[in-house]
């Protein structure tokens, strides 16, 4: 028997079949919801409750999308969702990469138990954080506004920013530096000129992912934005699909519309938050 | 002033404590200048929030009592403790979450395992494999629960048009708590396998195949290969994925609160849908922050004690 935990090269036809059967198999349950969800957004209005299990349905029309695209709040969702994940995006990235950097080549007092608090900030209950910033955004009259909202992202992105680029700082040798400070470059000089530039991947992946934390998000959105102009995507294709009508087509329309640029970017990126997150793991 | 600290720089110990703190700020001053924003803005929405939900934890706080001129709000000496531990739904609930994420991890250990050993091999299209398989994890958490919530209508959800069409009959899946339970799981399990998976899978390449090779020729079991070797390497990414995947479930918000509402009859409520439902559902904040405390210290005992345990075995083999 040829290692079945092993890179095999030498498996049997049976085995091979066997292997590409299973998979089929893991890979239709994996896409089988989301082709119900193409194939509901293009049934017409009128067979919105219908038994047919067709992926493509016998009468596809675009108009679902039609009615999204022009009928709806969709474009001020867009844009109010992306106001306020690019600001989290942003903000997380200017304040967690010096920091991170900081973690990465010092020893400061407090640096271990920063680490580790860094850390144990993963493991707060939603609620633990969001109720005193409620109240906290209530008492500063920033309930209702996207800076508000954005407060309350900074909550998760920015411990997890510090600590995925503390973890790629790690990375990088100190030689670097050692070599600018000999060229006469002061330690900040460094850090913005040869270190910074020599991140962008890193960077850029670790905005990235604050960007799609925050674009996704409705937990907390449902509870800080309450004015239905204000609503990000996440609120906006809830309310298409009211808590017992069924108006499955307009919501599983916006729902591919919005997904798919999220998914592709996901899909690139994926294996950079894997190896970000055991990085940081593993060194500790 | 310079003379004395080089000075005292090449004299081996006990330096004065003022010049080891001045040597200390000079080595490390770049290190505070970086960190300041960053700790202004993390005092402000994380740790000053973190004291507050613990204050709040011991006082009587809900809407109507915060902003009130006549009623402020009291502390309660651990009354909301009280409370919730003297009330047997809270034991009830958490034996669900336990449960919850229970079955949630080991399903997505396991299958992330399976799948991840069929698609460590050479394949031609282990790429297109692999991405398709990726799906569940790409798409936001909000799309997924709201289509799975679609495909568990009763009547008109492919999961009962396909159970009907090959002979069994329909299941009211999000009526019955017992079902709602059931459906909840699939979604989270469905979700879940991915980042499991894209883990177990990094490690298994980290394998060098000659061990499984070496190990064939001692005449081992694929069983025993499996267990003396495949687990014993995958231990470093496992841990910290096995930790993470149980808080990410334990604390899972989206799946149960968008599909169920922790309905039918609070049969699918987990600890954190809970006290998401007592703050902003029925506003009583003193309670919620204490519940809060209370999960969160639940993980921190689990996320020690599982850390100190596997670090401990590891230190043996």
């Amino acid at each position: 028997m040829a290692g079945f935990f092993s890179r095999a090269r030498g498996d049997s036809p049976f085995k091979r079949i066997l292997i590409h059967l299973l998979l089929i198999l893991a890979c239709l349950v994996a896409i089988y919801p989301v082709l119900r969800v193409l194939t509901v957004s293009l049934r017409a209005g009128g067979s919105v409750f219908s038994m047919d299990l067709s992926i493509i349905p016998p009468d596809a029309t675009l108009e679902n999308y039609k009615q999204i695209l022009f009928q709806s709040d969709f474009w001020n969702w867009l844009k109010n969702s992306l106001i306020v994940s690019l600001s989290t995006a942003l903000v997380s990235l200017i304040l967690a990469a010096p920091a991170g950097y900081a973690f990465s080549r010092f020893k400061f007092v407090g640096r271990q138990p920063g680490l580790v608090f860094l850390l144990v900030t993963q493991l707060f209950p939603a609620t633990m954080l969001l109720l005193p910033l409620y109240i906290m955004l209530i008492k500063l009259s920033l309930i209702n506004t996207f800076l508000g909202l954005v407060f309350c992202y900074m909550s998760i992105s920015l411990p997890f920013s510090i600590w995925i680029l503390k973890g790629y700082f790690d990375t990088i040798p100190v030689d670097l530096e050692e070599a600018a400070w000999i060229d006469g470059s002061t330690p900040m000089g460094a850090f913005f000129r040869v270190i910074l530039p020599l991140s962008t991947p890193a960077l850029s992946i670790t905005a990235l992912f604050s960007f799609m934390t925050a674009w996704s998000e409705y937990i907390i959105a449902r509870i800080v934005l309450q004015n239905q102009g204000l609503f990000t995507w996440p609120l906006g294709t809830v309310t298409l699909q009211g808590a017992y009508y069924t108006n499955w087509g307009p919501f599983s329309a916006a729902a591919l519309l919005i997904s798919i640029p999220v998914v592709v970017l996901f899909m690139a990126t994926s294996r950079y938050l894997v190896s970000g997150l055991t990085l940081g793991a593993v060194k500790g | 002033m310079s003379v004395i600290s080089t000075a005292m720089e090449t004299a081996p110990r006990k330096k004065p404590a003022s010049v080891r703190f001045r040597e200390h700020m000079r080595r490390n001053r770049l290190a505070y200048i970086l960190l300041l924003p960053a700790i202004l803005v993390i005092v402000t929405v994380v740790i000053y929030p973190f004291f507050y939900a613990f204050n709040l934890a011991f006082t009587n706080t809900n809407m109507y009592n915060i902003n009130s001129p006549d009623k402020t709000p009291q502390y309660n000496a651990g009354a909301n403790f009280a409370e919730i531990f003297s009330d047997p739904q809270f034991y009830v609930i958490l034996g669900r979450t336990v449960l919850w994420t229970v079955i949630n991890v080991v399903c997505h250990v396991s299958l992330g395992m399976g799948l991840a050993i069929l698609l460590n091999r050479n394949l031609k299209i282990r790429a297109l494999y692999r991405t398709l398989l990726v799906l569940p994890w790409a798409i936001p958490q909000v799309i997924v629960a709201m289509m799975w919530r679609n495909e568990f209508n009763t009547q008109y959800g492919s999961i009962n048009l396909i159970l009907q069409s090959i002979g069994l009959p329909a299941v009211s899946w999000l009526t019955n708590p017992f079902w709602a339970f059931v459906a909840v799981c699939i979604v989270n399990i469905w979700l879940g396998i991915p980042f499991m998976m894209i883990i177990i899978l990094g490690g298994l390449q980290s394998i060098s195949p000659e061990y499984y090779e070496a190990a064939q020729l001692d005449g081992a079991t694929a069983w025993q290969q499996f267990r003396r070797i495949t687990i014993p390497f995958l231990k470093p990414v496992l841990t910290p994925a096995i930790v993470l995947g149980t808080v990410w479930t334990f604390n899972n918000l989206n799946i149960i609160y968008l599909i169920t509402q922790g309905g039918p009859n609070n049969g699918t409520q987990i600890l954190v849908t809970y006290v998401y439902r007592a703050a902003f559902d029925y506003y009583r904040y003193g309670y919620s922050a204490a519940f809060s405390v209370i999960i969160f210290l639940i993980l921190l005992v689990f996320s020690l004690f599982y850390i100190r345990a596997t670090r401990g075995a590891g230190e043996v083999t």
